[in-house]
C-alpha cells in the first residue's frame, strides 16, 4: 500500500507542479478578529507584490495549535507562514524548527516592538517571529455600579478590595454577578487566568528543582479565594466559562467585573456588540502586596518554518503584517480603535490612538509589568508568566485545568483537587525525565 | 361514530408525532433562524423567535471571508469520491460473500468491521508520516483514500446484507443458461441490487461527508472540505453565534436537503439484514 | 453447491478489500505498536529511545484511565439503550396513521445529516449554555433556575447530544423492520383479546429482535469513538467526567505530542475495542444467523 500510495503521491505531485506558477504562500491563523481584518487588508499587499499569491487556513485556535504542531514536527510542510504563540516559540526555536527573521527590510524597526513582548520571541540575538498582536489581563469593570454601590476602584486593586466589591455588587436577582473570571479547562483558558492570579499569591509551578508546587500554602490560598470568590460573586457555569462565554456575559451587563485579556477591552467598549461601551473602565490586575500583579503576557506572533522554500516571500509578507504602515492601514480602513494593539511603542505614543482607544495606558503598563522571565515572587526555573515554556506543559497544564474546573464545579474540593494536581504534575514530570 | 373516534384517535396521534418531530426537529430550526439574527440579538435575553431584524449579513460576511464554494467543492468530491471508490471494491466483495459463502465469510466481515473501531486519534501520526513521505497531505485524493477505507466495512456490509436477500436460485438460472461470470453480474444482479447500492451510496455520501477527524488533520488550504470551514467559525475571540450559525447552516444544508430528498432510497436499503 | 471455479472467483473479488483493509489495519497498527515501546514526544526529536513497557504502565495506572473506561461504557450504553427505546417509541409512533406523516419523518431523521462538530457547537453555545442559551431562556421565562447543563450533568448532556444525533438511524432501522411485520397476526391477536401491551411483547419486540442487534452493531462502533462532540463540548472535563478512551488517547498523542504514551493508549483501546467486538459478534451469532 505504501508503494501505491507513493505512486499515486508522485502523480499528484507532477500534475501540481507543473501547474504552480506565481509563488503561493500558505498562510495559517486564528479565527481571532484582528486575524480576520488582516485577511481582509491583504489585497493590499497583494497588490504590491504581483508575483505573490496568498492560501488562508483559518482555524480555531486549540484546532490551529494542534495542526501547526503536528506538522512542524513531522516536517509536513504544509504552511509558509504560521500563526503562534509566546508559548510555542522559544519551544520551536530551541529545536531549530524556526527561521530567523533577518530580512523584515531596512524600515521595519524591530526596535519599535515592546521589549517585553519581543524578549519572548528573541533567542541568540535573533528575532524568530514577529508580534502581530501583544496582550496583557486587566481588570474591566462596570462604572456606572460601582458608582451606585458607593465603590470606587483604584487603579492598582488589591485582590483583597477586588473580593469585597465583588460580594457587594452581585445581584442574584437581578444577574448581576460580581466578578467573572474564567473556569473552563484548558492551559489557555482557566489556568492563564490561575497561573498569572497564583503568582501574586506568590505561588510557582515548579521549584528549582522542577517539583511540582500544589502541596505548598500560596496555591492553596490562590485556589481557595478564587473558587470563594466564584461561589459567592460568580455567575452560574463558570466552570464551562472561557474568554468567550465571559465576554458574553460582560457584553450583556451580567458582570459588575471581569479579569481578561486587555483585547478585550476593545470589543466591550465597542457599541454595536456591547450594551455596556459607554460604562466601562479600567484597573491593572490585582495583586496581594507582594510585588507581583496578576496579569499575564501574551502575544500572537507570525513565524517561518525553518524548511521553508518560499522564505523571502514569506518574511515580505511578515513585515507588511507586523509593520508600523499595516497598522496606519488598518487605522485608515477600520478606524484606530481595531488596529492590533500591544506590539509596538510608538502606537502606544500615537495620541490619535490614545484617544480613540482610553484603555491604551492601561494595557501599556499591563504589558510592561510582566516579566516573563521573573513571573512570581520566587525563582523558577522556567520562562513564561502564564505557562511554562516546556513541551509538556499543554499536557499537565490542561489536565490540572480540569481538576481546577471540577473544584469550581462542585465536584471536589479545593484540597483534592491540589492534591490530584500535585499528583499528576508530579508523574507526568517523572515521565519526562524531570525529576530524577 | 367509530369513524368520528378514528378520527379523534388520528387527530391526538397528529399533534403528537407533529410536537415530538419539532422538538427533534428544533436544534437545527433555531440554527437557521439564529444565522439572519444580528451577533447582538443572538444573545437576546429572552430571544426573539421571529420577531427580529432579519439580515443575511451574516451569509455575507462568511463568504467574503472564506471561500465556501470552493470547500464545498473538495466536500462533494471527496465524499463522492471515496464512495465510489468504496463501491468499486465493495460489490465484487460483497457479492462474493453473499453468494459463494466459505467457512471464514462471517468472520471475515466481522473482522473488517472490527477494523473500524480502532480510535483515529491513535494512529493519526502514523498515518501522517506516511501522507508526508507519499505527498498526500493537503490533497483531495489522500482524502478520498482515507475516507473509502474508513467507511469500507460499512459499505461491504450493508452491501452484503442486501446482495443476501436476493434470492440465489435466479443466478442458478442464468448459469444454466450459460451467462458467464461477467454477464451474471452485469444483467442479472446489478439490476436487483441498484436498490441496495443506492442506499449504500447514499449513507455513505453521508457518512463520509461529515467525517471531521481525518478530513480536518490531513487537509491544509487546497483539499479542506466543510468541516474545516466550520472550525473557523468556532469560538474565536468576541461574539459569534450568529455567524457559526450561517456557517453552520450552509456546511450542513446540502446534505441536509439531499438527505431529504432521496430519503425513500436510503431507507431502502438501509436494512442491514434487520429485515426478514 | 459452489464449484471450485466459483470458489476461486470468489477469492480473487473478495482480495480487493480485503488486503486494502489489512493494509489500513496492520501499516499503522505496526508502526503505533512499535511507538509504543519508545520514548518519543514530537517536540523533542532526538530523544527516541527504547523504554519497553513504561507507556503502557503510566497509560494505565492514569488516574483518569479508569474513570475514561467507565465512562466509556455508560456513553455507549445510554446512547444505546435511549436511541432503541426512542427509536422503538418513535417507530410505532410514525407507522401509525396521521396527518403529514411525511414531513414528519423528514424532521425526525434531519439530525443525522448534522456534522458531529456542528451538532455539538449548537447545542453547547445555543441550546445548553446557561447564561445564552434557549434553554436557559425558557427556563427564566418560567421563573426557573438556569440549569448549567455541562457543568452540573456533564456525561449526560452529552449522551442526550449523542442520542440526538443517532435517535434518527435507529428510528429508520427499526421502522423498517415495523413495516415488514405481518399485520394479520397482530390483528389475530388483538381478536384473541390481547391487550396492547401483550401485543408489544409478544408479537412486535421479538419480531425487532434482528433490529435492535443491528442498530446495537452499527451504533457501538460508532459511539466507541465518539470524539467531536466531547473536545467542542466539555474537552473532557469537568475533572475527568466525559474523558472517554478516545478522549483520553487524543489527549496523549495530541495535546501533549507524547506519541509514545498516545500510541501505548491507542493500542489499549484497540485491545478493549476487540473485547467488544468479541461480545457483540457473540450476539449478533445468535440473532442474525450469517
Amino acid at each position: 500500500m505504501k508503494c501505491a500510495l507513493s505512486l499515486i503521491g508522485a502523480a499528484v505531485a507532477a500534475f501540481l507542479g507543473t501547474s504552480a506558477q506565481a509563488e503561493t504562500l500558505s498562510i495559517a491563523t486564528v479565527n481571532n478578529g484582528d486575524m480576520i481584518r488582516m485577511q481582509k487588508l491583504a489585497d493590499h499587499f497583494t497588490k504590491a507584490h504581483p508575483d505573490i499569491t496568498l492560501n488562508w487556513v483559518t482555524l480555531e485556535e486549540n484546532v490551529l495549535r494542534q495542526r501547526v504542531t503536528t506538522d512542524i514536527a513531522t516536517k509536513g510542510g504544509q504552511y509558509d507562514i504560521l500563526t503562534i504563540g509566546t508559548y510555542e516559540v522559544p519551544i520551536w526555536s530551541k529545536q531549530n524548527w524556526l527561521m530567523p527573521l533577518d530580512k523584515l527590510g531596512a524600515n521595519y524597526d524591530a526596535d519599535d516592538l515592546l521589549p517585553s513582548i519581543r524578549n519572548g520571541l528573541t533567542s541568540d540575538g535573533k528575532l524568530y517571529a514577529a508580534p502581530f498582536y501583544g496582550e496583557s489581563s486587566m481588570v474591566m469593570y462596570r462604572k456606572d455600579l460601582f458608582e451606585k454601590a458607593g465603590l470606587t476602584m483604584p487603579e492598582a486593586p488589591t485582590w483583597a478590595f477586588i473580593g469585597d466589591a465583588a460580594r457587594k455588587l452581585t445581584d442574584k436577582e437581578q444577574e448581576v454577578y460580581g466578578i467573572c473570571l474564567r473556569g473552563k479547562a484548558g492551559w489557555g483558558e482557566n489556568m492563564a487566568f490561575l497561573s498569572a492570579m497564583a503568582n501574586s499569591f506568590g505561588a510557582r509551578w515548579f521549584d528549582m528543582s522542577w517539583k511540582p508546587q500544589f502541596n505548598t500554602d500560596p496555591w492553596k490560598k490562590t485556589l481557595t479565594t478564587y473558587l470563594g470568590l466564584m461561589k459567592d460573586a460568580g455567575p452560574r457555569g463558570a466552570s464551562s466559562n472561557g474568554f468567550n462565554e465571559n465576554l458574553a456575559l460582560f457584553q450583556t451587563g451580567k458582570c459588575a467585573m471581569w479579569i481578561d485579556a486587555t483585547v478585550a477591552a476593545s470589543f466591550v467598549s465597542n457599541p454595536a456588540q456591547s450594551k455596556v461601551a459607554d460604562k466601562v473602565g479600567y484597573a491593572l490586575a490585582p495583586d496581594n502586596g507582594l510585588g507581583k500583579r496578576s496579569n499575564w503576557l501574551w502575544a500572537w506572533n507570525l513565524a517561518i518554518p525553518a524548511s521553508s522554500k518560499k522564505a523571502d516571500a514569506a518574511q515580505s509578507f511578515i513585515a507588511w503584517a507586523t509593520s508600523k504602515e499595516y497598522i496606519d492601514l488598518v487605522a485608515k480602513e477600520e478606524g484606530w480603535s481595531n488596529v492590533p494593539p500591544g506590539t509596538r511603542s510608538s502606537l502606544y505614543a500615537n495620541p490619535e490612538y490614545r484617544k480613540a482607544a482610553p484603555f491604551a495606558d492601561l494595557t501599556l503598563k499591563s504589558i510592561q509589568a510582566a516579566d516573563p522571565l521573573h513571573p512570581t515572587v520566587q525563582e523558577v526555573p522556567y520562562t513564561g508568566v502564564q505557562f511554562v515554556a516546556i513541551p509538556e506543559f499543554q499536557g499537565i497544564g490542561t489536565a490540572v485545568g480540569q481538576a481546577f474546573s471540577a473544584a469550581l464545579a462542585g465536584q471536589m474540593t479545593a484540597d483534592q483537587a491540589l492534591q490530584s494536581a500535585q499528583a499528576l504534575a508530579t508523574r507526568e514530570m517523572t515521565k519526562a525525565g524531570y525529576i530524577k | 361514530m367509530a369513524r368520528a373516534a378514528t378520527n379523534r384517535r388520528k387527530l391526538g396521534l397528529t399533534l403528537l408525532a407533529w410536537s415530538i418531530g419539532i422538538v427533534i426537529f428544533f436544534p437545527i430550526l433555531w440554527t437557521a433562524l439564529t444565522s439572519f439574527k444580528t451577533e447582538a440579538e443572538a444573545v437576546a435575553s429572552p430571544p426573539s423567535f421571529l420577531a427580529f431584524h432579519w439580515t443575511l449579513e451574516n451569509y455575507t460576511e462568511v463568504q467574503q471571508r472564506s471561500d465556501y464554494f470552493l470547500h464545498f467543492m473538495n466536500s462533494v468530491i471527496v465524499s463522492l469520491g471515496s464512495t465510489l471508490a468504496g463501491l468499486l471494491v465493495a460489490v465484487p466483495a460483497a457479492w462474493s460473500m453473499a453468494f459463494v459463502p466459505g467457512r471464514r465469510t462471517r468472520d471475515v466481515l466481522m473482522w473488517m468491521l472490527s477494523t473500524k473501531m480502532l480510535p483515529p486519534v491513535g494512529v493519526l501520526i502514523p498515518i501522517y508520516l506516511l501522507f508526508r513521505d507519499t505527498g498526500l497531505l493537503d490533497t483531495r485524493v489522500g482524502l478520498v483514500i482515507v475516507l473509502t477505507l474508513i467507511n469500507l466495512p460499512i459499505i461491504v456490509w450493508m452491501l452484503f446484507t442486501y446482495f443476501r436477500e436476493i434470492p440465489g436460485e435466479i443466478l442458478e438460472a442464468a448459469r444454466m443458461d450459460g451467462a458467464g461470470l461477467k454477464a451474471e453480474i452485469l444483467y442479472v444482479l446489478l439490476p436487483m441490487a441498484v436498490p441496495g447500492i443506492a442506499s449504500t451510496l447514499l449513507l455513505n455520501v453521508i457518512l463520509a461527508w461529515n467525517e471531521a477527524f481525518w478530513t480536518l488533520n490531513l487537509s491544509a488550504s487546497q483539499a479542506a472540505p466543510l468541516t474545516a470551514f466550520i472550525a473557523s467559525y468556532s469560538s474565536p475571540e468576541g461574539l459569534f453565534y450568529a455567524k457559526l450559525s450561517a456557517a453552520s447552516t450552509m456546511a450542513v444544508a446540502p446534505i441536509l436537503v439531499l438527505g431529504w430528498f432521496s430519503q425513500k432510497q436510503l431507507v431502502r436499503g438501509l436494512t442491514f439484514g434487520a429485515v426478514k | 453447491m459452489a464449484t471450485a471455479h466459483s470458489r476461486a472467483a470468489a477469492r480473487l473479488t473478495m482480495s480487493p478489500a480485503v488486503l486494502l483493509l489489512l493494509c489500513w489495519m496492520l501499516i499503522p497498527l505496526v508502526m503505533t505498536l512499535y511507538f509504543s515501546f519508545l520514548r518519543y514526544n514530537l517536540l523533542m526529536p532526538g530523544t527516541e529511545e527504547w523504554i519497553g513497557v513504561l507507556n503502557y504502565q503510566y497509560f494505565l495506572t492514569d488516574p483518569a484511565f479508569f474513570a475514561a473506561l467507565a465512562n466509556t461504557l455508560a456513553l455507549v450504553g445510554g446512547v444505546l439503550v435511549l436511541t432503541i427505546a426512542g427509536g422503538i417509541g418513535l417507530a410505532l409512533l410514525l407507522d401509525q396513521p396521521f396527518w403529514g406523516q411525511g414531513i414528519v419523518r423528514l424532521l425526525v431523521i434531519a439530525p443525522f445529516f448534522v456534522m458531529p462538530t456542528v451538532s455539538a457547537l449548537v447545542w453547547k453555545n445555543m441550546l445548553m449554555n446557561p447564561v445564552n442559551g434557549l434553554f436557559a431562556a425558557i427556563a427564566k421565562g418560567l421563573g426557573l433556575q438556569p440549569f448549567d447543563f455541562l457543568a452540573e450533568a456533564p456525561l449526560s448532556s452529552i449522551i442526550l447530544i449523542v442520542t440526538w444525533q443517532w435517535l434518527p438511524f435507529a428510528t429508520l432501522i427499526l421502522l423498517t423492520a415495523l413495516q415488514s411485520l405481518d399485520r394479520e397476526r397482530l390483528e389475530a391477536a388483538e381478536m384473541d383479546g390481547a391487550g396492547a401491551l401483550d401485543r408489544f411483547i409478544h408479537i412486535i419486540l421479538p419480531h425487532l429482535a434482528r433490529a435492535m442487534t443491528v442498530v446495537t452493531l452499527i451504533q457501538t462502533i460508532f459511539l466507541l469513538s465518539v470524539f467531536a462532540e466531547i473536545l467542542v463540548t466539555t474537552n473532557g472535563g469537568p475533572g475527568t467526567a466525559t474523558t472517554n478512551i478516545t478522549y483520553l488517547v487524543y489527549a496523549q498523542s495530541l495535546l501533549q505530542f507524547d506519541v509514545g504514551g498516545g500510541s501505548a493508549g491507542g493500542i489499549v483501546a484497540v485491545v478493549l475495542a476487540n473485547i467488544v467486538a468479541v461480545f457483540l459478534m457473540r450476539m449478533i451469532g445468535r440473532n442474525l444467523d450469517i
